[in-house]
């Protein structure tokens, strides 16, 4: 009996030991400003402050089973559009919502402390639309329509660039066409000796040059009426890349970042706030044990935010909302424990005995109820959008570690107390209800 | 247990809130937000003493965006709602309410969505609450599989959704009434209050049941309802003190939480405050309602 005793307080006092580290590893990983060991919190855009937008890709063009490559194109494409805009960790991930045929595709872009979206919008969805065209049998050119697509088009560039031709005051735009781009245009020149191909840039006509000869080098050059500044532009979103799927806007969401703050600084108090209040609750009513729940309850915290770092959880303040509901649930858990301890204490058991036996019969209820509150959590799961998923993640986050540390934590705990002697003192420790306020029920 | 003892009078008590919060839904009907309708929602914020709401209104309805509502926020803001707009004709907005040149609003956050988008959001709504009722159900049946008398165990998940819908019900009449007041909405988060409400009404629930299994089958009492009666004061503290720490942990939320999460802080008060009245003053007693009913039918 004291070598199981001599166990039980050692390794309660390892885990207070290891709850204190893991403890100071969240304080210094929020602190540290380089190294492995920094690791804030990552925050959601609604505490942070920035942009959250939904595109729809228009996927109906596309073979089914082509779907996947073109959506991860698509995402590539406007990551390093973004990535011109200099923002810094953007997120950019395609979704599907829905199956089978009737299946949307999207794509979510996030921009932390973007709140002008103006210029951002125009960055990620405008493609400058290049294309090659050539006169169709017997036109004379003099109307748009006269001329005909030929497949050539900005997606077989491999690089614009800008050139400054001695001869003409403005600049050119060279371009160099990748291998299958540099067949077609080879084909194109041949076909049409002496005819002109015309090159139109978002439906405008830029230039219609004769060709004098077969071009097999995969080189062309467009020489229009551009300022430098113009040019610049137009190289610089030819590089970029065309869109391989049209998108357009369906969500957008701005935060401000004195919002954001203002919200997190407000969460956390209301948390604080909210614990302290329990916390001198459970030490009024529960008395010892109560102040075992509220230790656990530390543990329990310590424990989440850990992992809130690690995993990384993105909070968001439906996402901190589900962690100080998850408190109440954590809290939950010790009173069932409790109860039955009471209960099994009235039976003239011993504390060890009535702590052994309390815990087993609690577990049960707490299984049982905590897997309800799983299953609404994992189902808010797959129905959120982003904001409701941080609260589901967290929640159930919540209910699967409070189940941990009442089984492990609280019962540690209260067994290595060990009182042996029913004395004055015990008896009011282990007893509930405020002081000199007998539980009725 | 003078629970179920007077089983009718809270029976009573859950029909009349059940009943007014229905009048409520019906008379008020619930005021459904932008999430699930599509729209654009500008809030803004003066730097100065914000200008008169009747002028605001009057302001952002004469160009040509359709009807703007207008709510105020907190101390120096308005929310803007309107339909679908694109981000050009949203600064036209946020310009036409710059009443005066030295009180320009800042813009706090916008949040757009598409029509289809909404109503998709709206579908997966319903059907997550369908599925978790649901799954409750097989999941309540599951774990009392082995209580088959003297009710079977499926009568008892079927309680337990009676309970459940009397949740969720009471917190959106509450709600109708809000929406009809201070232009409270109907939202994503709104909805997820009530998922997780049924997830921590059914665990009360669960609670108490637990309790009622093990007491038959220690065979406590001869009596179906003196079982009940005795599971239910030893499961009463724990109700009554679980439900008041989530509670008082909700109402920190709301007083001094984010404007963001403070209707779902009090539906989710409403909520854990209605669920634990049921799972001690309506699912158990009904338990022993539906119990007599049938003993009665088959001995006649």
């Amino acid at each position: 009996m004291a070598g199981v005793m001599f166990k039980t307080r050692l390794t309660a006092i390892l885990l207070l030991f290891l709850a204190l580290g893991l403890g100071y590893f969240v304080y210094y990983s929020e602190t540290a400003s380089t190294g492995y060991f920094n690791l804030p919190f990552k925050l959601g855009l609604d505490l942070s402050g920035g942009s959250h937008l939904v595109y729809e890709a228009d996927t109906t063009a596309i073979a089914t089973g082509e779907v996947d490559e073109a959506m991860s194109s698509l995402r590539e494409v406007i990551e390093r559009r973004i990535n011109v805009f200099g923002v810094s960790e953007p997120l950019i991930q395609a979704e599907q919502a829905g199956f089978g045929a009737s299946a949307s595709h999207r794509l979510i872009v996030e921009l932390p402390g973007v709140t002008n979206l103006n210029e951002a919008l125009n960055l990620i969805a405008e493609t400058p639309n290049l294309e090659f065209k050539t006169l169709a049998p017997g036109a004379t050119g003099e109307v748009l329509t006269d001329f005909v697509d030929t497949g050539l088009t900005g997606r077989y560039l491999e690089r614009a660039s800008v050139q400054f031709t001695q001869t003409n005051l403005g600049p050119s735009i060279s371009l160099n066409f990748n291998p299958e781009g540099s067949r077609l245009f080879a084909e194109l020149t041949e076909s049409n000796i002496g005819q002109p191909v015309a090159i139109f840039l978002d439906g405008i006509l830029l230039s219609a040059p004769i060709v004098q000869e077969k071009i097999g080098n995969g080189q062309a050059e467009i020489t229009g009426q551009f300022s430098v500044e113009e040019a610049k532009t137009l190289v610089r979103n030819l590089n970029l890349g065309a869109l391989p799927v049209p998108i357009h806007l369906i969500s957008s969401q701005t935060i401000g970042a004195t919002l954001g703050a203002d919200a997190l600084a407000k969460g956390v108090y209301a948390g604080l706030l909210g614990l302290a209040v329990v916390a001198s609750l459970m030490i009024l009513w529960y008395r010892l044990p109560g102040l075992v729940a509220v230790v656990s309850l530390g543990v329990y915290i310590i424990l989440m935010l850990a992992l809130f770092k690690l995993i990384p959880v993105t909070l968001t303040a439906a996402g901190i909302a589900g962690f100080i509901l998850s408190i109440g649930i954590a809290i939950d858990a010790n009173v069932l424990i409790f109860e039955r301890l009471r209960e099994e204490l009235r039976e003239g058991k011993s504390l060890y005995e009535a702590t052994i036996d309390g815990f087993a019969r609690a577990w049960l209820s707490i299984r049982d109820s905590n897997l309800s509150s799983l299953i609404s959590a994992i189902i808010l799961f797959w129905f959120g959008t982003s904001m409701i998923k941080g609260f589901a993640l967290t929640m159930a986050l919540g209910i699967v570690i409070s189940m941990f540390t009442a089984i492990t934590v609280t019962r540690t705990f209260l067994l290595a107390i060990g009182v042996k002697h029913k004395t004055k003192l015990t008896s009011f420790l282990f007893s509930s209800g405020f002081y000199k306020l007998k539980a009725k029920i | 247990m003078f629970v179920i003892k007077y089983r009718k009078i809270f029976y009573l008590i859950s029909g009349l809130a059940v009943a007014a919060s229905l009048g409520s839904i019906l008379y008020f009907g619930l005021n459904i937000g932008i999430d699930f309708t599509g729209g654009t929602l500008v809030e803004v914020s003066y730097p100065a003493t914000r200008p008169d709401l009747e002028a605001v209104r009057q302001a952002a309805n004469q160009i040509n965006l359709g009807s703007v509502t207008v709510q105020p926020t907190g101390e120096d803001g308005y929310i803007l709602r309107l339909k679908t707009v694109s981000e050009s004709e949203k600064d036209s907005l946020i310009k036409a309410v710059t009443l005066s040149a030295d009180n320009v609003p800042a813009e706090e956050r916008t949040n757009s969505i598409g029509p289809a988008l909404g109503s998709e959001l709206a579908q997966r709504g319903l059907m997550a609450i369908g599925l978790v009722a649901l799954l409750i159900i097989l999941y309540i049946a599951f774990v009392f599989r082995h209580v088959s008398r003297p009710v079977s165990s499926w009568k008892y998940g079927l309680i337990a959704i009676v309970a459940l819908l009397h949740d969720i019900i009471i917190p959106t009449g509450v709600f109708a009434y809000l929406g009809a007041v201070r232009g409270a909405e109907v939202d994503a988060l709104f909805l997820t209050a009530l998922l997780t409400i049924l997830g921590l009404s059914v665990n009360d629930t669960i609670v108490v049941f637990d309790r009622i299994r093990e007491n038959l089958q220690n065979k406590v009492a001869s009596h179906f309802d003196d079982v009940v009666g005795i599971s239910l004061k030893q499961t009463f503290t724990r109700s009554i003190n679980t439900s008041l720490v989530l509670i008082l942990i909700l109402l920190s939320l709301y007083f001094f939480g984010g404007t963001t999460t403070r209707d779902f802080a009090l539906v989710l008060v409403i909520g854990m405050f209605v669920g634990t009245y049921s799972s001690i003053f309506l699912a158990s007693p009904l338990l022993v309602t539906w119990q007599k009913w049938s003993e009665k039918r088959s001995t006649k």
